[in-house]
Formats: structure tokens, C-alpha cells, sequence
């Protein structure tokens, strides 16, 4: 049905490509292994972070908890934001400077992952706050409903 | 009534498949009744693809008609979502989208069979029962584990609606239907890879001038929708960024990286007869990496490994990848013989050579964001830590792999093949370098100090140049061979020879949107603050001054909005109104930020949170130089590849 192959296939020494291969496949590897040892950033508890010692300190870490209740502190003239971390249990409390505003429901209590280095000054510096939630549909508890927090604003509104 | 006609659509279907993709093709292989068994397989191409579109269309009908006692209505409908978004969420969620991914491929298929219906021989015929025996694994999921139509009982009396985040604009229209043309269209000459191994063909080079098409198709649907989706997370996320190397977006931009090498590599084949084994390879690689794209987005995995096994169909699809690895692994060894390519390469300086380091630089590229995107899932597996790899790895490990593509794009054009003279190259590479050096000049004088985006630029620059010229050059032989108009002669010199040249228009798409990209990353500026109404801020030249704070219901959202008027000289010149907007069934509220786009760049806002009593908000505006040259070098990328890929009378 097709025309078959012409010429003869023919017989090569192996040596010299499988030598390039394996020499380009191991510099490759060593390329990409130092640069994901470089630059992973590990997800951490607070108490994981603290477990760590100085070596949880000045490397990237993706700080995951609870904003302990009754520290967030916010300041809309130098857009200072403060708030401490705990795990879950309520333990392991780490202290966490951020820039800029705090999301819109940033509230108590609530599970927030924050990006950044633990400084030596035990201080954590976040250069990225995200608030954890879920596609999963939960139905609000008392308080949470976005109408009770913003009903003010939709008296007169024109646009 | 819907739901039992859609389960008994799918269920045939799965029978439909079964006996087109598994039974004729060993019938066809016997050789007894062939010419029967080509029929029952392009027969089962058409009745596959009546009945897939039977259970999409009864699924579009339940969503529109709200009927809940359909689970995957159940799941993503509510009566308060606007019709437009209820019908679209055909796509949103795994079991609607493992559908719409069947009905893609069914339609595939038929074009496939319809467009080669004349075409002698076995390949087609083959190429469509392995179509069919794709469609047959997408069929076992959408009876077993991803079956959309599973019966709920107590009706419930509204639902949810859809992923907030995917009902928030109107991108999301136009994004998955792109993304599933171009991953789903890869199965194509995958399919035509197995006819021609099956059928014999492979040694023939008409095989190879079919999917090419096939795959440049393909490729034109998956580049759009890149795009696309960068703009959509633009428009949605809030962050002023467009590309956040996230696994969902690495495993849309792993397969076209393949996909992109073949392009070029299948053209050495052409020309030179080499590379036939590696061709091969890419055309398997391209299908497995669009399949293992889908598992990673569509299992859980990536979130995490705990997640998937949760579920039951991500060990479907590990299965389905081990099948076809190994499939492709017995097809390509057993053919290796009469693969191996006839052709040398002649001189180190050819086009050839381009080519080769065109795609050893592609083949890095991909193994490198797979690695990166797959780490977190063996590291979380075998040391039982979780980690992220972000931005600094793949800026690390990308960045010089990129800029030495650009450049190669402009040395490539300037190289003939078989073996090319170094005098000619200088020559002809002078204008480009001198372009390359003033931009460098002008970039650097700017202010930028990365030498990734220096050289980014520059290369721009000169390989920017370099594909100018080939139409200058080429429209200016007309001009003076036939006496022709510039433009006249330009247009001309395009159909004459429009895979050459859609190759470079393609080129020029990817120049305009990489200039796009290194200017809004390194020219980018923002700033944020909280204003009073009245108040102004300044962030770089522009002034932003709060009108207002206001708040409206709509019908399946709450909505807050900033009206934030951007000043100059006193006058007014602009209004913004980032917002956010509040679903019901989401704790968060979506950003909804407004953006002010013009041809040199966009002023980028977002409410970032506000008052509950108006009384002030805090604003984020972002500067970003050229951003809309991105979604502009998209528009060129795909219109390079329609002129290279439209079939040839309806042109010339």
C-alpha cells in the first residue's frame, strides 16, 4: 500500500548520542534542581514556622492560620496593617506586618495565608495576604452576610 | 424525560464508541468485509456525534429550563444567574466540562471524516477509530465517575449558581470554548499518527501535510485561548497581572509549547526529510501533555494530593495516560526502522540548524514549567511537605530560554537552508543588529534595569526587523519583476506562498505581545490609598480623585462600586468605577476591577475596600505600559495561522 522505505536502514555507533543525551539531561537536571531548591517556598503552620528555628528565618514561606482575635491593627494613613497568626488551635503565635489595605472581609478569626520571610527581628513581613476560602458553597453564619455590611451604602445609590 | 434521553445518548454512545474505536479497526486490520469495517467506523463518527450532541443539548436545555433534578443543574444553576451565565455553565464544573471535551472531540471527528471522505487508503479510517476509542474513555466517565445527570431527589427548589468568579465576566464565554478547540484538537493528529502507523503510511510524507494542518489548527484555537485566559484573569482576579505561572495555566501552556516545536520541526522533515522519529514524538507528546493537563485541572490534585484521592476519576486518567504512553511507546519502537530519516544535516550554519535549537530550547522550556508545576504534587507525595513553586523559579529557569527563542526568530528567516555562508548572514543581519542596539540604547536610557528585559526588547528589535525585511524584500522582487503596487506586490508575495508567510505574520503576533509583556513588567507602577470623597491620589503622571462610594442590588448580586475620576489640569478626563461584586453563596466578595485601556497602556483600578457608611475607600491604581499589545499580538498570532492553514483555493 505505501512504497517501502528506501535505502537500507544503517547500522550507527550509539556511543557518541546516547553520551550527548545523558550529558545534556544531566546538566538539565542540575539546572532545575538547583533552581527548585532556590525557589520553593513552603507552606508552613505557625507552629511549623517557629519548629524551624533560624532556619524558617529570611527564606519565603507561605504562612497558613488564623488571624488571633483582637490584634489586627490598621493604619489608613501609612496603610500599616498588623495582625498576629496562630495555628488553628489557637498556638504558635507569629506576628505579621503587612502593606496595604486588609481585604474587604478581613475580620477576626478567619483562616488567611500570607506570603513573605520571617525576619530575624521575629517579625513576619508579608508581601502578599490572601484570605483562605472555598468554591464549596457555606451558608453564612450571623453576621457574615455581605447585605448586613455594606446596607448603609445602598440607600440613594444612583449609578 | 431530559435526563433519561441524555443517560441512554450517552450509553449508546459508549456503544457507538466501543464498536467504531476497538472492533472495526481489528475488523479493517483482518482484511475480510474491509471495505464494511471503514464504514462502521466512519458511521460510528456520525452517530457518536448526534448522539454526544443529544446530551449536550439536553444538559443546555436543563440548565436554561432550571430543572434541579438534574445533579449537575443542581450543583451549578440557581434561577437569579442571568440566562446568558446559566447556559455557559455548561463548562464550569468538571462533569459539564468532561461533556462539552466529548462534544469538542465528536465534532473533531466528523470533520476529520467529512473533509477526507474522498482520500484513498487506510489512514483516516484508522485515524477515526482512534478517535472513537478516545471518545470511548471520555463516554466510561461521563456514565461513571463525571456522569452530569444523576438523579436528585427531593428536587431542590433553586441552586447555587456558578463559581462566582466564573460568572463575573464575559470572558469566560469566549476562554473554555477556545481552550477545549485547541487541547481537544490535538487528539486529531495524534489519531492520524496512529492511522499511519496502523495503515502503514507512516513512511509516506502525505500524512505529515495533513496534520500539520490539523495541529496548526488546533494550535490557533489553544494560542487564543492563552491569550485569552490572561485576559480574563486581567479583567477578573484583581491583581493587575495576567500570568501568575499557576499550574492551571502551565498545564494550557505546556501542550502548545510541543505543539509549537512540531510546527516547526514537522517543516525540516518537509524540506529535509529528517527528524521523522522526533516528529512522531511530539505529536504523542503534545496529546499525553493535553491529557495530563486535564487530569491535573480536573482531578484536585493540584490543590492537593489528599484532594484527589478523594475522588475516583483521577485513577481513570492515570489509567488512560498509562494506556496511551504505552500505546505510543509500542508504536513508536516498533516502526523505528522505517523512521529512521534518510536526511542529514549538511553545514552547521542552515536553517536546519535554527530549527533543531529552535526546538531543543521548546523541549527545555516544557520540561522545565512540567517539572516546576509537578514538584509540589511528588513533594507533598513522597517527603509529606507542602510546597509551592512560584514566580522566582520559573523568571530563574524561563527568562534566558525566552529571549534566546526571540532571537532565534530572527535568525532563522535569515538563514537558508542546506547550508548557508557567513558574509551573507552578516549582511543581511546588520539592519536587525542596529535596530537591536538603539532599542537597547533607548530601553536602558529609560530605566530599565533587568537584563532579561533589556535583551528581551532588543531581540525584539532585531528579529522584529528580520521578518519586516523578509516582506520588504520579497514585495520589493515583485515591484520590480512584474511592476506591481507595493501593496498590491506585498499581498501578492503572501498568497504565493502563505505558509512562509503566515509563519511570519504569526511571528510579528508573538514580537507585539512580548513587547506588551516586558513593557508591563518592567515600566509598571501603583499605588494605593485610602481617600475620602474628594480626595485625590497621584501615582506616577496620573491623579485619581474619589468621587464617590455607591451600592446597588441587581438581581443575582449585591454590588459596591468606587466612582474614582482620573484628573489633569483641573479638567476631568476619565471615570473608573472598580467594584465589588457580592454573590450570595460566596464569603468573599469578587473584585471587579475597571481598567482604562489605551493603544500606549492601561490605568488599572481596584477597589480594594471601602466604608460600610461611604465615608471613604481605599483605591489601588495600577500603570501599565502596553498591555493591550498583548491581546493585539494574540489577534495577529491567529491571523498568521489562518493564513498559513486556510485551505488553498478559497485564497488564491
Amino acid at each position: 500500500m505505501t512504497p517501502p522505505e528506501t535505502g537500507a536502514p544503517r547500522k550507527r555507533s550509539l556511543v557518541l548520542p546516547i553520551t550527548a543525551v545523558v550529558v545534556l539531561v544531566g546538566a538539565f537536571g542540575w539546572l532545575i534542581w538547583g533552581g527548585l531548591d532556590k525557589n520553593v517556598v513552603f507552606f508552613l503552620t505557625p507552629n511549623e514556622l517557629l519548629a524551624k528555628g533560624t532556619g524558617g528565618m529570611n527564606v519565603p514561606v507561605r504562612l497558613g492560620g488564623q488571624v488571633k482575635p483582637g490584634t489586627v491593627k490598621w493604619d489608613d494613613k501609612t496603610l500599616d496593617l498588623r495582625f498576629d497568626v496562630v495555628d488553628t488551635n489557637g498556638t504558635g503565635m507569629i506576628h505579621v506586618k503587612s502593606k496595604g489595605a486588609p481585604p474587604q472581609m478581613f475580620r477576626d478569626g478567619m483562616g488567611v495565608v500570607v506570603e513573605g520571610r520571617f525576619g530575624a527581628d521575629s517579625l513576619f513581613q508579608s508581601s502578599q495576604l490572601m484570605v483562605k476560602h472555598s468554591n464549596e458553597y457555606r451558608a453564612p453564619k450571623a453576621g457574615e452576610k455581605p447585605q448586613e455590611m455594606y446596607k448603609s451604602l445602598m440607600k440613594g445609590s444612583g449609578q | 424525560m431530559t435526563r433519561l434521553l441524555a443517560v441512554d445518548a450517552l450509553w449508546f454512545g459508549l456503544i457507538v464508541c466501543a464498536i467504531g474505536g476497538i472492533i472495526a479497526p481489528i475488523g479493517i486490520g483482518r482484511g475480510k468485509q474491509r471495505d464494511a469495517w471503514i464504514a462502521v467506523a466512519q458511521g460510528a463518527v456520525y452517530a457518536n456525534f448526534l448522539l454526544i450532541t443529544v446530551a449536550a443539548g439536553a444538559m443546555m436545555w436543563a440548565l436554561a429550563r432550571h430543572d434541579f433534578s438534574i445533579s449537575y443543574v443542581a450543583q451549578v444553576g440557581s434561577r437569579a444567574t442571568p440566562m446568558f451565565y446559566t447556559v455557559i455553565s455548561l463548562w464550569g464544573a468538571l462533569e459539564g466540562s468532561i461533556l462539552f471535551w466529548a462534544w469538542v472531540l465528536a465534532l473533531y471527528s466528523v470533520g476529520v471524516v467529512w473533509l477526507n471522505r474522498k482520500r484513498p487508503g487506510l489512514l483516516v479510517p484508522y485515524a477515526s477509530a482512534a478517535l472513537l476509542a478516545i471518545a470511548l474513555f471520555f463516554h466510561v466517565l461521563l456514565v461513571g465517575p463525571a456522569n452530569p445527570f444523576h438523579l436528585v431527589s427531593p428536587v431542590p427548589l433553586d441552586g447555587p449558581g456558578p463559581n462566582p468568579l466564573l460568572q463575573n465576566h464575559i470572558l469566560m464565554a469566549v476562554h473554555p470554548p477556545l481552550l477545549y478547540l485547541g487541547y481537544v484538537g490535538m487528539s486529531v493528529p495524534f489519531a492520524f499518527a496512529v492511522g499511519a502507523v496502523l495503515s502503514g503510511e507512516i513512511t509516506n510524507a502525505d500524512w505529515m501535510r495533513l496534520t500539520r494542518r490539523w495541529t496548526l489548527t488546533a494550535w490557533a484555537f489553544l494560542s487564543a485561548a492563552i491569550i485569552a485566559g490572561m485576559w480574563w484573569s486581567y479583567e477578573v482576579l484583581g491583581w493587575g497581572g495576567y500570568w501568575a505561572w499557576d499550574p492551571v495555566e502551565n498545564a494550557s501552556f505546556i501542550p502548545w509549547l510541543t505543539a509549537t516545536a512540531y510546527l516547526h520541526s514537522v517543516m525540516v522533515q518537509e524540506r529535509r526529510d529528517m527528524l521523522r522519529l522526533w516528529n512522531l514524538n511530539l505529536v504523542v507528546g503534545t496529546f499525553v501533555l493535553t491529557i495530563l493537563g486535564t487530569f491535573l485541572t480536573r482531578s484536585g490534585i493540584i490543590s492537593s494530593v489528599h484532594a484527589f484521592t478523594q475522588g475516583t476519576i483521577g485513577y481513570y486518567f492515570l489509567a488512560f495516560i498509562a494506556i496511551v504512553l504505552v500505546g505510543a511507546l509500542a508504536m513508536v519502537a516498533g516502526n523505528s526502522d522505517k523512521l529512521r530519516a534518510p536526511g542529514k544535516l549538511d553545514a552547521a550554519l542552515s536553517r536546519e540548524t535554527v530549527f533543531l535549537l529552535n526546538n531543543l530550547l521548546l523541549t527545555v522550556f516544557m520540561f522545565t514549567v512540567l517539572i516546576g508545576t509537578l514538584f509540589p504534587l511528588v513533594a507533598e507525595a513522597v517527603r509529606g511537605v507542602k510546597v509551592s513553586v512560584g514566580e522566582p523559579f520559573y523568571n530563574r529557569m524561563t527568562l534566558p530560554v525566552m529571549v534566546a527563542l526571540l532571537f532565534l526568530m530572527g535568525v532563522g528567516p535569515a538563514l537558508p537552508w542546506k547550508r548557508g555562508n557567513m558574509d551573507d548572514l552578516k549582511r543581511k543581519m546588520l539592519p536587525g543588529l542596529i535596530v537591536a542596539a538603539m532599542v537597547a540604547t533607548i530601553v536602558v536610557g529609560v530605566g530599565a534595569k533587568s537584563v532579561y528585559a533589556v535583551l528581551a526588547f532588543s531581540f525584539v528589535g532585531f528579529a522584529g526587523t528580520m521578518n519586516v525585511m523578509e516582506f520588504v524584500i520579497g514585495a520589493r522582487a515583485r515591484v520590480s519583476a512584474h511592476g506591481e503596487r507595493f501593496g498590491t506586490a506585498l499581498l501578492r508575495l503572501i498568497a504565493g506562498n502563505r505558509r512562509r508567510y503566515g509563519g511570519y505574520i504569526a511571528h510579528m503576533g508573538i514580537f507585539v505581545a512580548a513587547t506588551g509583556i516586558a513593557a508591563s513588567s518592567t515600566f509598571r507602577s501603583e499605588g494605593e490609598a485610602t481617600l475620602k470623597p474628594g480626595q485625590s491620589m497621584v501615582v506616577g503622571k496620573t491623579t485619581a480623585r474619589l468621587k464617590d462610594v455607591w451600592g446597588r442590588e441587581e438581581k443575582q448580586r449585591s454590588v459596591i462600586g468606587a466612582t474614582v475620576e482620573l484628573v489633569r489640569d483641573g479638567a476631568v478626563y476619565a471615570s473608573l468605577t472598580p467594584r465589588m461584586n457580592f454573590y450570595p453563596t460566596s464569603q468573599q466578595p469578587i473584585p471587579t476591577p475597571d481598567v482604562r485601556s489605551t493603544p500606549f497602556g492601561d490605568t488599572y483600578m481596584n477597589l480594594m475596600s471601602f466604608q460600610q457608611d461611604g465615608s471613604s475607600a481605599t483605591i489601588k491604581v495600577i500603570l501599565e505600559p502596553l498591555v493591550p499589545w498583548i491581546w493585539m499580538g494574540g489577534g495577529i498570532i491567529v491571523l498568521g495561522a489562518l493564513v498559513s492553514a486556510w485551505p488553498v483555493r478559497k485564497l488564491a
